[in-house]
Parts: structure tokens; sequence; C-alpha cells
């Protein structure tokens, strides 16, 4: 268990350290660089001058060293400062996190107590006139955009609900738990659509799989119940490819969160990052890109070793 | 896509299903005829028939000009003269709508070349020659994975600036690493076939093994990952669209007409809703052709 986890870490080291390097180059995919950006419309600096802030900067450096010493601040907390704001980003970006990991939990809690049971309920129905309405209805879950079921379900809520749900603003955890939690219900429900039609089909094709086992045959010759075999024995060894991609899932989310966020108006990583790229605050994109990618890999990790623990066949792959 | 070359066996055999041989002719029939029972896939099909010639015939199909506007119908009902109603400037839904599947399927088509080319040219090249190679391929794509697809995207086109061109090169970048994958693991077991050693014993060149020997034992779960990319890349161009990074205004797009609507939907919901369904029904046949595909081509894969 322990080299396994040691393997793995050194892993995740190696790969935040390349996502370090392309956050790194994303900046250089502009179109001219940062000292064009922060004089761009006055255009009344001397080649002098523009020459002496390149300097300042340390854009008058080889790429390496410049990178090393973005990485060297990067590493004592300090990810810049915003063009627009003048304030440094890193204070700004943890102010916003809170909310997307909330909705993203929120999301992923939805997918899995909506998912697990269709996909156990169609593989048990296999072939019925159910299973084959939950499999048209997985391929659209997978079919939809998010932001288009996020508008959709705003239309409905604000014609029909009376207000039930709020459709836009965010009310912190802190403040009011449920309130907070009333206020991410639609943006959660939006968000988990696609991850449930994902699942679903996950557990459904992961439960056929284990059905053809001898030991499900076994179990029921013993005589179990019909439900205490598909609980006890099936769903148990069935769940364990669909936990794995867990971790993967959690991407998707945070990824569907940025547009999700911006659909209803709430002040999360995402809506940062979006007002970056409107604003061409780079510093902030980078910054807003790295946090996510990082939380990410974060996450991965923390599954993997989650099931490295349950199931130990995995440890020694 | 008949090689002719190849001794033909007898059609259906898993091998050949696996690409094992060449393709002969009742091979392929076979094919069409298992896709042609499955009432899904043909479905799937005939919803994409009509998408690409609404793209194609965009010009005689349309009622109207995408960009006409009629200041005094401006955020119209369905009607008989608006079929799915008009805009906050008084456009023609339905004529945005057919001109907005050309962005759509161009995107989806160029960005999924990209990434076909250049991830199966790094996975045949990482699985065939392996050692260093391999291992910096290998960790580079572990890198890219390590992004959420949109956030990738989104930062590529934030950085280059908001253009449907731009948008199309983030989707092919962030959709490379899947075919790079899968390239890479089917050229590794492709490699220990004896055929491929017997071919480079022979004297044949890399470029000859990797084309003739290699190459074709690739292509079935190609074909299968080419439609799934196709309806993800079509999605990730809407939201794209829909975030204003893909397609400008005026130009139709149905990410973008989504997100009008959005924000002007107290004032009448049509313009989010019908180009929101284009999106989806055009998802679902590249899904549900997909998935057709797949089992056609994998019998072991059905349940």
């Amino acid at each position: 268990m322990i080299r396994y986890a040691a393997r793995r870490l050194l892993q995740v080291v190696f790969v935040l350290f390349g996502v370090s390097i392309v956050v790194f180059l994303m900046l250089r995919l502009i179109p001219g660089d940062v000292v064009d950006l922060i004089l761009g419309s006055e255009g009344t600096a001397s080649p002098q001058q523009l020459a002496e802030l390149r300097k300042l900067f340390g854009l008058d450096q080889p790429l390496y060293t410049q990178y090393l010493s973005w990485l060297g601040s990067l590493l004592q907390g300090d990810l810049g400062n915003s063009i627009r704001t003048g304030r440094p980003i890193l204070p700004d970006l943890l102010d916003r996190l809170p909310l997307t990991v909330q909705l993203t939990s929120l999301a992923m809690f939805f997918s899995i107590i909506v998912a697990i049971p269709l996909g156990v309920m169609s593989s048990v129905m296999r072939n019925s006139k159910f299973d084959g309405v939950l499999r048209v209805g997985g391929l659209l879950g997978l079919s939809i955009p998010n932001f288009w079921i996020a508008t959709m379900l705003i239309l409905l809520v604000s014609r029909y609900g009376n207000g039930i749900f709020p459709t836009s603003g965010y009310v912190p955890l802190g403040r009011d738990p449920v309130a907070s939690y009333k206020s991410l219900f639609l943006p959660a429900l939006a968000l988990a659509a696609p991850n449930v039609a994902i699942l679903m089909r996950m557990t459904r094709s992961s439960m056929l799989e284990v059905l053809r086992h001898e030991y499900v045959v076994t179990a029921r010759s013993k005589g179990l119940r019909n439900s205490a075999v598909i609980l006890r024995h099936v769903l148990r060894n069935a769940l364990i490819p669909v936990v794995t991609i867990a971790g993967v899932q959690v991407g998707y989310l945070l990824g569907g969160a940025i547009v999700i966020e911006q659909v209803f108006a709430l002040p999360g990583v995402g809506t940062l990052i979006l007002n970056g790229i409107s604003h061409r605050d780079y510093p902030m994109v980078q910054a807003g890109t790295l946090l996510v990618a990082a939380l990410f890999v974060m996450v991965n990790l923390v599954v993997d070793l989650l099931y490295s623990f349950l199931d130990p066949r995995i440890r020694y792959e | 896509m008949n090689s002719g070359s190849a001794p033909s066996s007898v059609a259906g055999t898993p091998e050949m299903l696996n690409g094992d041989s060449g393709r002969s002719k009742s091979h392929y029939h076979e094919l069409l005829q298992r896709l042609r029972r499955d009432r899904l896939t043909t479905a799937g099909a005939a919803i994409l028939a009509v998408v690409v010639i609404m793209a194609i015939f965009a010009p005689l199909i349309a009622p109207y000009s995408p960009l006409a506007q009629d200041p005094l119908h401006l955020f119209a009902d369905p009607s008989r003269q608006h079929l799915l109603g008009t805009d906050d400037l008084g456009r023609d839904i339905l004529s945005r709508i057919i001109w907005g599947s050309r962005a759509s399927l161009y995107v989806g088509f160029v960005s999924v070349s990209i990434a076909l080319l250049l991830g199966v040219s790094l996975g045949l090249i990482a699985g065939f020659y392996g050692r260093w190679l391999d291992t910096i391929i290998a960790r580079g794509l572990d890198i890219v994975f390590a992004f959420p697809t949109i956030l990738l995207a989104l930062g590529i086109v934030g950085m280059l600036g908001p253009s449907l061109t731009n948008a199309m090169i983030a989707i092919g970048i962030v959709y490379t690493p899947v075919y790079a994958r899968l390239t890479r693991a089917m050229t590794l077991a492709a490699k220990r076939r004896e055929y491929v050693d017997a071919a480079i014993v022979m004297g044949a060149r890399d470029a000859r093994v990797l084309r003739r020997h290699i190459l074709p034992n690739v292509t079935a779960p190609l074909i299968v990952q080419t439609s799934l990319s196709l309806s993800l890349a079509i999605l990730t161009e809407a939201s794209l669209s829909f975030l204003g990074l893909g397609a400008q205004p005026p130009d139709p797009s149905w990410g973008s007409m989504v997100n009008t609507g959005q924000r002007l939907i107290e004032l009448s919901p049509w313009q989010a809703v019908f180009p929101g369904m284009a999106i989806a029904l055009t998802v679902l046949g590249f899904n549900l052709v997909g998935d057709g595909l797949r089992d056609a081509l994998d019998p072991r894969m059905r349940n």
C-alpha cells in the first residue's frame, strides 16, 4: 500500500510540474506580450520605455529563467497580480473556490443517488421496456448540452415554480446552509444531468458483466433471495469500475461548472476565469486554470488511493 | 477502403471483425446489415443525414436570410410566417438554425480531423518505437489529461482570442490525447503479432509496416471513437459559442443563439429552446451511430 501510494504521489508531482509548464506557456499564446497588453491602448511609450518595462517584468530573460522565477513565486503562494485590479490573484481565487467545490460535490451527490439505482434496475430488467427507455434516456442525457438544461430549468422554475428555488445568485454556506444549498440546487441539477447518463450506463454494463459470473449462480442456488443476490453480491462488485471513473467525473463536473456558474450568475472560479478572458486579464485566466487543473489532479489522487485501499488488486498491477 | 489484396476469409468471424485481415466485400455487407437491423442506429443515421443536408443546402432550404432583420416582428412566437418564431432582432429562428448547422458540423469535422491526425501519429510513434519516445509521449498525454477538456479549450481560446477558427484549434488539441492513447494501445498489441515480425524480417521499411500492418488493426476502434469524438466536439463548440468564445455575432451558431435566448428568456423562450434542441438532436445522432458502430464492429461489447 505504502509503495503504491509513494509511486502514485511521485506521478502526481510530475504531472503537476507538467501542468505548471503548460499553464506557463499558455500566456505565450497571446498576440504580443504582457507589456503590449498593459500599454495597449495608449501607444505613446517609446521603444526605450517598452524595453525597460520588459526588463522590469523579466521578459528580456530566456524562457526557462522566466519559468523558474514564475515557478518560484508560485511555490511561495504568489500567483501574480491581476492586470485589471492590480490586486494579488490568490486571495480572490480562494474566495471563489468554496462555491465551485460545493457546486461540484452537490452535483456528484445528485449523479450518484440517481444514476446507480437506475443503472441497477435497468440491468436487472434487461431488455424490458423500462430498460429501453432508460437506454435512450441515457443517450439523450449525453447529448443535451448542460447550459441548455440549465436554461430550461430557469425557464420552468421562473414560470411555474413560484420561486421555490432561486434562479440566480449564491448564498454562502457560512451565512445560511439551507439557503446556500437551495441557491445551488438548480445549478447542480443541470450540471449533474450528463453525468447521470454516464454513470447509469457504466453501472448497467458493469452489473451485466458481474451477473454472468458463477458466484452469482451459486448465490442463487443456495436459495438467497434475488434482492440479496443483487445488492450483496452483484452490486458490490459491479461498483468497483464505477468508482474508478468517479475521479474522471470530477473533471467533467469542474469543467461543466465553469459554464453553469455563468448561466446562474454564481461568483465561482469559473466566472472568475471567464471574466478574466473577457477583460483580457491573462494572469487571472492562467491562475484559475492552474487551480482547477491542480484540484482535478489532487481529487484523482485521493480517489485512486481510497480505491486501492478498498480493492487490494489494484496495488499489484 | 477495400484492400482487395488480402485473402477473404469467412465473413463474420471475430478475428475479421477486429480488423485482423483485409476487408472483403462480404464483411462490409454483413456490417451494414447488422447496422441496419438496429433501429436506433438507423434513427441516428437519419438524424445526421437531415443535419448534413441542412448544412449543405442551407441557402436553398432556409426560408429567410439568417441575417435579415424584421424590426416589426421582434420576439415573435412560432407562426405560419416564422415556423420557429423570431429572435431579439426579428431574425427568423428556423433560418438561423439551418445556417447554424454549418458552424457546428464544420467545427466538429475540422477539429476532430486535427485530433485524429495528431493523435494517431503520436500513438503510432509511441507504440511502435517504444522506449524513450514512448515515455515522453505517454507522460505528455498524462499532463494534457490533467486538464478538464472544456477548461483547456477555454484557456487556449481565451489566449488566442475568441473566434471560430481558434475554437477549432483548441478543440482539436483537447481531443488529441484520446486518439493517441487508443492508437498507442492498439499498436502495442498489433506489434506483437507474428506477421509484423515477418514483415520487418523481410526488410519492409517502418513506414510500410505501420501503414500496411499496424494501421489496419487500429481502424475499427478509431471509427467508433471518431463518431463519439464528433459528438463531444460539437458539444464543446456549442459550449464555447455559448460563452461567446466561438462564432462571433452576427454569424449564426447554435450555442450563441442559446446564450442570447437565455439572457432574454423573460421576453421570449423560443430563441433559447429551439437551437438547444438542434444541438441535442445532432449530438444524439452521432452518439446513436457511435453506439451502433461499436456493437457492430465488436460483438463482444454488446449487452
